[in-house]
This record gives structure tokens, C-alpha cells and sequence, in this order.
């Protein structure tokens, strides 16, 4: 009987939203269990070697302070995907050459698969989760929807980091100068015809909200 | 190259505030130490298990060597932590030193401009595939070169300065600091010293596991320019597969002082056609007293590519190299 109430109060007290929250942070833990875990033999020498000491550090993150354990070694993508769940920023190649990865750091736009976490303490990170603001969209995430620009898709956030940086530095590019502005990023669907034409009215919208 | 997605080996991480700390972290560590700055060299070797240093030393907070400020001789004196972008777009290095401008504004990508920085372009290792993936070479303390047999693919490699080793030098910035008689700044915990960019790059002959100068311990913190020539002419031009991201193939800098039409002074550099930027002296010095023309321009082409020996599948730089001496000249502006 007491047991029952135990569970019919939590429920009451768990929001579906909660749940799901709750869900993506057990599935990011296991996959960075994964990743951290891979070369099983490597494990009791990873974790006797020195550095492989985790540290709490407070990181910025889309305007928030997030307390998080990061190993000395661990990337800002890594960081973002499974210790925090913003799954929003892609791993392509984790070599810098994809984009995939692309988030901004003080506004800049940086690979975060080629930085370490530790590196950007007391720096601002923006990932593309960081960009909608009271429930409208960013001007480039409505530029996307609105000229359909990815096929796939999985290269979209990177892109859409890379336009927001290309936007705070040329408000008005000419298409060509936002290719040469996007030139970090690969889509693999080459679709960039139409990441252009996105590219074209994120800037046309940008400038009508300004 | 494996791509290895999943952490990269722990190693003890430290970030000083300043230049002191740093060197004295790196003589303690010695060659177990490794220099973070960017990062964009580093990480490709820590992923694919190829270098494991016991401890990092990160530059991320040394700010004493981030930024460009005016120097003592009127020139710029830029610090070795200043990212790629910020000099492309400084307004005074943009003014004095468009040449510098240029190639740091054409380094691979927008996102590792914004990320890489002057120094680490400068003393970024060979991009030589088989060095980089782990084969164990000459440079890597083999005795064997794997790129210069007869069955190597070595269509990126050297046509001039190979001794044993045929990698060459990835950076686009250093032939530019070269053609500007830049000056390096390095400091250990033995004190100051400081390098023409002609000395700062060495060959195979000299050491075949470094390119540069720099020991274990050597830190690059400070690049100074020269006052600028008076109302010089200049070229830059790098040439690669890629429009965007890729190392060149070949790129030329020069520095030409024409007066009354005719050469005063220059400095023709060109890279990745050997182990370091190569200074291009028997041109630069059958062009004085002559016409920045086309034929002044074809002669200097000829004389660049004397003694050059191509590989199995690098003969194009040879004409790559003559044409782009020829333009660096003809249409420095």
C-alpha cells in the first residue's frame, strides 16, 4: 500500500517532458560509457594513468551555467553530446574537416570536436540549441525551414552555426562571399546550391528583424 | 588514416596564465611534454594514437602572447597566440603587410582560422601521410623513407631540399613572415633568443625529426615584422586540390622595391616544394636592375627550378613552381 502511494506520488510529480529528459540522460550516459569503455583492455591503465582524472568546471553554455565532470582529455563536442545532451551539435569526421561539429565560442565559430573542453572555460559556448530565444526561431533556423535547404540534414546544425557566424561578420554577404564564409562545413548530400539559397535569406531576414 | 571516434588518451592537462610557467613546465616535462596551441595539428596525432605525450601544456590562457601590437623598429610585433583571423582582418597588418594578410586569410577554413593561430601555423609538422600515420620513418626515428621509393604515392611531396626525408612544409603564413624578413621570438628557461624566418626553418639535413629550430622546451611566443618596404609590390598565391581546407601544392610569396620601373630589392619564397619555405636567392638576385615584365619573369621562372628532382609523382610542381616564380613577378601589384 505505502509502496503504491511511493509510485502513484511520483508519477504525479514526473511531467512527460521530465521523463523524456530523464530518458536522453540515461541513453547519453551509456553511449559515453561507450566511447569511454571502447578499447575494453585500455580501461584499468586509462583510468590509473595520470590525467585521467575527471575535474568539475562550470561551463557557459547557450547563457547557462552547467556544472559537469570533464576528463582532461575529453573534446567540447563530446562535452556537449553525452555529458550535458545537447545532441544538436553532430560528430562527422572528428578531424576538422566536416563542420559538423561547428558552435560558436564568444560569438566565433569554432570545431568542437578540435577543442578541449578545458580549453574554453569562462568562454560563452552557443550550440544550435542556443539560438532560439522565447520561442522564435533565430533568423537562420527560419531560413532553413523556409527554403527547405538540407536534404539529409545532418550537416544542418553545423551549417546553421557557421551562417549565424558568417552573419555577425558580413550582414549582407554576396552569395559568393557566403560560400567562401561557409567553406568549413561539408554537406555530403551536396546539396549547397540550396544551402546558399538558405544562406541568402537567413541574411535577407536577419536584416528585416534588425 | 584510421579515424578512431572515441576519446583521446588521458594526459595531464596544465594551463598556465604565462610564458614563465609554461617553459618551466616544459624543461620539466622535456620531450614527454607537447605544446597545445590551436590545436588543429595536435589532435589529429592524439586521435590516431600516434603521439601520446605524458602531459599537455595548453597556451589557452597565456595572453601575454595573444594580440598584435606596434614593434620597437616600426614595424608589428604579433603574438604567437594571435588566431589566423585576427590577423587576416587587422587593419594594420591588412595596411603594412597585405602579403601576411593574404596567406593567413587563406589557411584552410573559416572555423580553424578562427581557432589556429600564427604560431601554430608556423611550427605545424609535415603533413606527409605516411609520417602521419604512424609509419616509422626517418622523421618518426626510422631508417627508411616510405614516401620516396619508386611505388610511394608522393604527388605532395619535395622537388628541391630532400635529404632522405622528402616531406614538406604545410604552412601558409611562414613563406609570407620569410618574404617580410620576420623575425621569432623564443624563449626557454634559459632566456631570449630570437631567429631570422629564413634560420627558424630547417631541413632534413640539419635534423630530420624537427622542422624547425625549436627543441623540447623552446617556446615561439612572439613574431616582430620589419618596418614595410616603401610603397612595395607584392604576390601571394597558393595553389591546391580544394578551394577551401587543403594544404597547398605549391605557393609562392614575394616582395619586390621597384623603382623607376625597374627592381630594387625582392624576396621570391616559395613552400611546399621542400621541407621549409625556400628563399629563392640566385632569383632574387638575377632580377635586381631589371623590369618587373613577363621575360624578366620567365628568366626567374628557369632559374627557380634548377636542380629541382621530382618524384615519381611530383613532376608538375617543377612547372607549377616555374609558373607561379614567373607571376609572382609579372604581377606583383
Amino acid at each position: 500500500m505505502l509502496d503504491t502511494q511511493v509510485i502513484q506520488s511520483r508519477r504525479g510529480g514526473f511531467t512527460r517532458r521530465k521523463f523524456i529528459k530523464g530518458v536522453i540522460a540515461a541513453g547519453a550516459t551509456a553511449s559515453a560509457a561507450g566511447y569511454l569503455f571502447r578499447e575494453s583492455g585500455m580501461l584499468a591503465p586509462m583510468l590509473s594513468a595520470q590525467g585521467a582524472v575527471e575535474r568539475l568546471v562550470t561551463l557557459t553554455v547557450n547563457g547557462q551555467q552547467r556544472r559537469v565532470d570533464v576528463p582532461k582529455h575529453e573534446t567540447l563536442a563530446m562535452t556537449l553530446r553525452y555529458q550535458l545532451g545537447l545532441t544538436g551539435t553532430k560528430l562527422g569526421c572528428d578531424r576538422a574537416e566536416c563542420g559538423a561539429c561547428t558552435v560558436l565560442l564568444d560569438g566565433t565559430t569554432h570545431y568542437g570536436c578540435s577543442i578541449l573542453t578545458h580549453s574554453v572555460l569562462g568562454r560563452e559556448v552557443t550550440t544550435i540549441e542556443g539560438l532560439e530565444s522565447d520561442g522564435e526561431l533565430h533568423p537562420v533556423q527560419q531560413a532553413v525551414i523556409d527554403e527547405g535547404g538540407f536534404q539529409c540534414a545532418f550537416c544542418a546544425p553545423g551549417f546553421t552555426m557557421s551562417m549565424v557566424g558568417m552573419l555577425s561578420k558580413n550582414p549582407s554577404p554576396s552569395r559568393e562571399e557566403a560560400a567562401e564564409l561557409l567553406a568549413g562545413n561539408l554537406c555530403r548530400c551536396g546539396d549547397y546550391d540550396k544551402i546558399l539559397n538558405t544562406a541568402m535569406r537567413a541574411a535577407e531576414l536577419s536584416r528585416s528583424r534588425a | 588514416m584510421a579515424v578512431i571516434r572515441d576519446m583521446i588518451p588521458p594526459f595531464e592537462l596544465f594551463q598556465p596564465a604565462g610564458v614563465d610557467d609554461a617553459v618551466r613546465l616544459m624543461d620539466q616535462y622535456g620531450d614527454q611534454g607537447w605544446v597545445l596551441a590551436g590545436g588543429l595539428d595536435t589532435f589529429d596525432w592524439f586521435k590516431d594514437r600516434i603521439k601520446r605525450p605524458a602531459a599537455v601544456i595548453d597556451l589557452a590562457a597565456v595572453d601575454e602572447i595573444r594580440g598584435i601590437a606596434d614593434g620597437a623598429s616600426g614595424g608589428l610585433d604579433i603574438g604567437a597566440m594571435t588566431s589566423l583571423t585576427d590577423i587576416a582582418e587587422h587593419g594594420g597588418v591588412q595596411g603594412a603587410y597585405p602579403l601576411l594578410a593574404e596567406a593567413a586569410g587563406l589557411v584552410a577554413t573559416p572555423q580553424i582560422r578562427n581557432q589556429g593561430t600564427l604560431g601554430g601555423n608556423i611550427v605545424q609538422d609535415t603533413r606527409c601521410w605516411y609520417y602521419r600515420s604512424g609509419w616509422p620513418c626517418y622523421r618518426a626515428g626510422g631508417n627508411i623513407c616510405y614516401a620516396g621509393t619508386r611505388r610511394s604515392m608522393n604527388r605532395e611531396h619535395c622537388i628541391v631540399g630532400a635529404d632522405r626525408c622528402v616531406a614538406v612544409n604545410p604552412s601558409d603564413t611562414a613563406p609570407a613572415l620569410v618574404a617580410l624578413d620576420a623575425e621569432m621570438v623564443v624563449v626557454s628557461t634559459s632566456g631570449e633568443r630570437t631567429f631570422a624566418a629564413t634560420d627558424f626553418f630547417i631541413g632534413p639535413d640539419i635534423d630530420i625529426e624537427r622542422m624547425t629550430v625549436l627543441e623540447p622546451g623552446d617556446l615561439l611566443t612572439r613574431i616582430v615584422l620589419p618596418a614595410p618596404w616603401e610603397g612595395a609590390r607584392w604576390y601571394f598565391e597558393k595553389i591546391r586540390d580544394r578551394k577551401s581546407w587543403d594544404f597547398s601544392l605549391v605557393s609562392v610569396a614575394s616582395m619586390l622595391q621597384v623603382q623607376g620601373g625597374v627592381i630594387q630589392d625582392a624576396r621570391i619564397v616559395v613552400n611546399s616544394i621542400a621541407p621549409y619555405p625556400v628563399r629563392m636567392g640566385a632569383v632574387e638576385a638575377a632580377i635586381r636592375g631589371r623590369e618587373p615584365s613577363d621575360e624578366t619573369g620567365q628568366m626567374a621562372g628557369e632559374i627557380a627550378v634548377e636542380g629541382a628532382r621530382a618524384l615519381r609523382h611530383n613532376d608538375y610542381k617543377i612547372a607549377l613552381t616555374r609558373n607561379l616564380v614567373k607571376r609572382s613577378i609579372r604581377d606583383a601589384a
